[in-house]
């Protein structure tokens, strides 16, 4: 059984090789109609990245789920060759945050070895993850950056710490929500007959909501924000099964937003420019309108590899990588990377259903939520569903900070679907046989 | 906990599945129209990164191409003569759009024709260039005959083959150098235009002015008059005959219509037209053609319609629609009304009043009597051929309108004939050829009374055969160069464009 995964996830990393440096190529075809010089050593390279990663799973969690690697490492390389199309010099920066994220790929194997030792110390990462993330807005540390104050520099490197307070988020309210259960799911009825949690058990998710709300106002990052307080609700109302979580949260959330529109300038131009970008499309809307412009201009099949022009949207690397795979691979292109998610999101959520631990399965359902849900509302503002938070789409978008905490996070997903599957052939020696 | 988190997962499907709709409103359903919003520069910018279609005249000079430059556009659009072409080709630029051919041929000199969709996913692998050649009716040593007739006198050269309705030689000055909006160097252009944009409209040279500027048209319309003479009443060259006189009073008014300086003639038709008497032609408008008769034949020549031609926004010529109700009869047979503003019928009989006219359009005047009374399409395209030389589409000449009998063309022809051999247009004639022509001095306009513009119109062709160009001349009179005359200022410049046109013909 475990060596068979390991197989086919060797086997499907081969074809997401070959796929990473066909778009490589045919992206430097478009743009200057040659082969890249540095496609031997690009080939070699991608190649002893993957392989190594492998070979990490397969000695540290060799019973893993064989799907999430390759999908990873696909998005990770379509990212990659289009960045490398869109701007030379942050693709050599992308290279190294794609080894030093792996890396710590491996090193997440290696030193968490058993993912209930994380359990322990929920406390702990509870004040890191707060740490993290009010960190921008401390004096001297914090920098903000195109109006979104996220960012935090310490001598020439600048990091968001946010990418990092998200995971440790989701290990502390998993831990949180499993040590609290039984009080949070208590009910007592309310004058309308509806099930209403006790009221000193709303403490957590009114804390949530605030910490949120801060994000959301402080930093000015919607993104965040939802994603942080969509997090937790979901995780508690795993966890309880109670809608009523869901709808109180649901009622704040609402009542936060509305309260954040009509309080703060940013957050109406924010939705001023969703509801009707082309009332401006040389000033505020720009961003938004020329990114339609892209994906309009892509159709169906888009307009080929290194063959269109999405450089003029602003910020195309980060959170606007979507238009520009849309434009030069068109409708078939984001419909790929839509899909990519999706599985994702489904194995993910497959080694929640089936482990049997609270905490592993709260924690992978987390984990995945944040995957599928980040990418939703990054995508969503790309194509003016939601307005744009800037958030970045996981493995693809430029930048440090995301690639390598959603390689940790990924490598959590790993250790979790291991774990998984050996909880089960201990628990039930007879199916020993079987792999 | 599981059913939550199936739940959960199909919450996430369903996200997912927003974002897939959303995806094919933009990419699919709303593509168009994005594409054509104005603030879409894709396709601009598109076409300033791949190579475009060269524009070349008839006898293979490149007279437009795309050069390949480092920098943030990779090509920019050169036109190697300058401004000899800027007319015909316009220009290609980044900020400005196109005008000229470049416009009116965008799509097939950037390869956007037709099986574009079908292409894009071959181009995934292959960036092929579909960009087609476009080759025009415009030769290049006639043109460059016109330009050095005309020399640096405000005015316009057109040259058209009565046959085909191919223009052989479209000039006009002052022109402009359109690679100045063509080049990657912006800044350049967009001083160049700011500058064109400060001056008169009258004296801006990226104007057009053969296809794009109306003039009085002045006694080179009486041959507009006299087809509809012909056409419409019982009226021929020799019959009826007009006093001679100095001076017409046309009905209703007490303000005397004189000829030029002040000379006095009259007699028939053919007379008229061969010493253009105004006195003859504005009695034969106001009192024995009409209005409608002249704003019919007027309107088959092409007056009040937008040109066919394969050029953007050309301007119409215009003959007055309406002179007002009427108030009495005349005493021709048959008898025509009398209306309010039948002065200015008469007027309008010699081409003054509000008539007004392209250069364009009276050389298709005279290219319609010269291919005996059918009007072609006027145009420039001759052919697209693809980068491998292959033959795309070839122009096929068509028929605009039917205007004249043959029997009434060849009574103007010989009338047009005569007034180059013994009338205004002496300095026209061509020996061992056939020329015919028609002078015209045209009132600037109502507040330089005594300036005037210098015409002519005629056609040319073998001894034998017929006619194989048609000419449209215009000298303009400048502020302080005062009167221009057709048969003085403007015919010597249309007999050497013909000399020149024969003589590529063949028949010199």
């Amino acid at each position: 059984m475990k060596s068979r995964n390991r197989n086919i996830e060797f086997f499907l990393l081969l074809f997401v090789a070959v796929l990473v440096v066909a778009g490589y190529v045919l992206a430097s075809l478009g743009r200057s109609s040659s082969i890249p010089a540095n496609i031997v050593p690009f080939l070699i390279g991608i190649l002893l990245l993957l392989l190594l990663a492998h070979l990490a799973v397969r000695k540290f969690a060799p019973r893993a789920d064989f799907s999430l690697l390759p999908l990873a490492g696909l998005l990770n390389g379509i990212g990659y060759f289009v960045i490398a199309r869109l701007d030379k010099d942050l693709a050599g920066l992308q290279a190294t945050w794609t080894l030093i994220g792996v890396a710590a790929f491996i090193a997440t194997l290696v030193f968490i070895p058993q993912i209930r030792r994380l359990e322990q110390y929920r406390y702990i990462l509870m004040i890191i993850g707060v740490v993290f993330l009010i960190m921008p807005l401390i004096p001297g540390f914090g920098r903000e950056i195109n109006g979104a104050k996220i960012w935090v520099s310490i001598g020439s490197i600048n990091f968001q710490p946010g990418e990092f307070a998200k995971i440790v988020l989701a290990i502390f309210f998993s831990a949180y929500i499993v040590e609290k259960r039984d009080v949070l799911a208590t009910t007592s009825v309310g004058r309308f007959g509806v099930a209403i949690p006790e009221i000193r058990h709303l403490g957590p998710i009114l804390l949530a909501w605030g910490v949120s709300l801060i994000v959301m106002v402080a930093e000015k990052d919607l993104g965040s924000s939802l994603l942080f307080f969509t997090l937790f609700v979901a995780l508690l109302w795993i966890s309880t099964g109670k809608a009523s979580y869901l709808i109180m949260s649901g009622v704040l959330f609402s009542g936060g937003a509305l309260l954040a529109w009509s309080q703060f300038s940013h957050v109406q131009e924010r939705v001023d420019i969703w509801l009707k970008p082309f009332d401006d499309p040389t000033g505020d809307g720009y961003q938004i309108v020329q990114s339609s412009f892209a994906l309009a201009e892509g159709g169906f099949t888009g307009t080929g590899l290194g063959v269109g022009t999405p450089e003029n949207i602003p910020a195309v690397e980060t959170d606007f990588i979507l238009a520009a795979i849309g434009e030069e691979l068109g409708l078939v292109g984001t419909t790929a990377v839509l899909t990519l998610f999706l599985l994702l999101v489904g194995s993910g959520l497959k080694i929640a259903l089936t482990s049997t631990r609270p905490f592993e399965k709260l924690l992978s359902a987390g984990l995945t939520t944040l995957l599928g849900f980040q990418a939703f509302i990054i995508i969503a503002g790309v194509v003016r569903l939601l307005p744009l938070t800037g958030v970045t789409l996981p493995f693809v978008s430029y930048g440090g900070s995301s690639l390598l905490a959603n390689w940790v996070l990924l490598a959590l997903l790993l250790r979790i679907s291991d774990e998984v599957r050996k909880g089960k052939t201990d628990e039930n020696p007879m199916t020993m046989g079987a792999g | 906990m599981n059913r939550n988190i199936r739940i959960l997962g199909v919450a996430l499907i369903l996200c997912f599945v927003a974002l897939f709709v959303q995806l094919n409103r933009i990419q699919i359903f709303q593509q168009k129209e994005l594409q054509e919003n104005p603030s879409n520069m894709r396709s601009v910018i598109r076409d300033f990164n791949r190579e475009r279609g060269e524009i070349i005249t008839i006898d293979g000079e490149i007279i437009a191409k795309s050069l390949k430059v480092e920098g943030q556009l990779k090509y920019e659009r050169t036109y190697p003569y300058g401004d000899l072409y800027a007319h015909s080709t316009g220009f290609f630029s980044f900020q400005y759009g196109a005008d000229g051919l470049e416009r009116y041929y965008n799509d097939q000199l950037a390869g956007q024709k037709e099986t574009q969709q079908f292409n894009s996913l071959k181009d995934i692998f292959t960036v092929t260039d579909t960009s087609a050649d476009l080759t025009i009716t415009l030769n290049h040593s006639l043109q460059e005959t016109a330009k050095e007739a005309l020399g640096e006198r405000n005015g316009s050269v057109v040259v058209v083959d009565p046959r085909t309705g191919a223009i052989l030689a479209f000039w006009s000055y002052p022109s402009y150098d359109p690679s100045i909006f063509g080049s990657s160097d912006l800044q350049a252009g967009e001083k160049a235009w700011e500058e064109y944009s400060s001056l008169p409209s009258a004296e801006d040279p990226r104007l057009p002015k053969m296809y794009r500027e109306i003039f009085f048209p002045g006694s080179t319309f009486k041959l507009v008059t006299a087809s509809a003479a012909l056409t419409s009443t019982s009226a021929t060259l020799t019959q009826p005959e007009f006093d001679i006189r100095a001076t017409y009073t046309p009905p209703l008014t007490t303000f005397p219509l004189q000829n030029f300086a002040g000379s006095t003639c009259g007699g028939d038709i053919l007379e008229g037209l061969r010493v253009s008497c105004n006195t003859t032609f504005a009695e034969l408008a106001a009192e024995i053609v009409g209005a409608e008769s002249l704003i019919e034949t007027s309107e088959k020549f092409g007056f009040n319609q937008l040109p066919p031609i394969d050029l953007p926004s050309p301007a119409e010529s215009i003959f007055p629609d309406d002179f007002g109700n009427q108030v009495g009869e005349t005493n021709a047979e048959p008898p025509i009304p009398i209306l309010e503003n039948t002065p200015a019928l008469a007027q309008s009989g010699i081409g003054q009043f509000n008539v007004k006219s392209t250069p364009l359009q009276m050389a298709l005047v005279a290219a319609t009597i010269a291919n005996d009374g059918i009007l072609m399409k006027p145009h420039l395209m001759n052919s697209f051929t693809d980068q491998n030389g292959e033959l795309i589409e070839a122009y096929k000449p068509l028929i605009w309108q039917s205007v004249l009998s043959r029997q009434d063309a060849l009574s103007l022809q010989s009338a047009m004939e005569i007034t180059a051999t013994s009338g205004t247009a002496t300095n026209l004639a061509i020996p061992g050829v056939v020329v015919g022509g028609k002078t015209g001095t045209a009132q600037v306009d109502a507040d330089r009374p005594d300036d005037t513009h210098g015409w002519i119109v005629g056609y040319a062709g073998p001894k034998d055969g017929e006619s194989t160009l048609a000419i449209a001349v215009i000298v303009e009179s400048v502020l302080g160069q005062g009167q221009l005359t057709g048969g003085t200022d403007a015919a010597p410049i249309a007999k050497e464009v013909l000399l020149e046109a024969l003589r590529i013909q063949g028949f010199l």
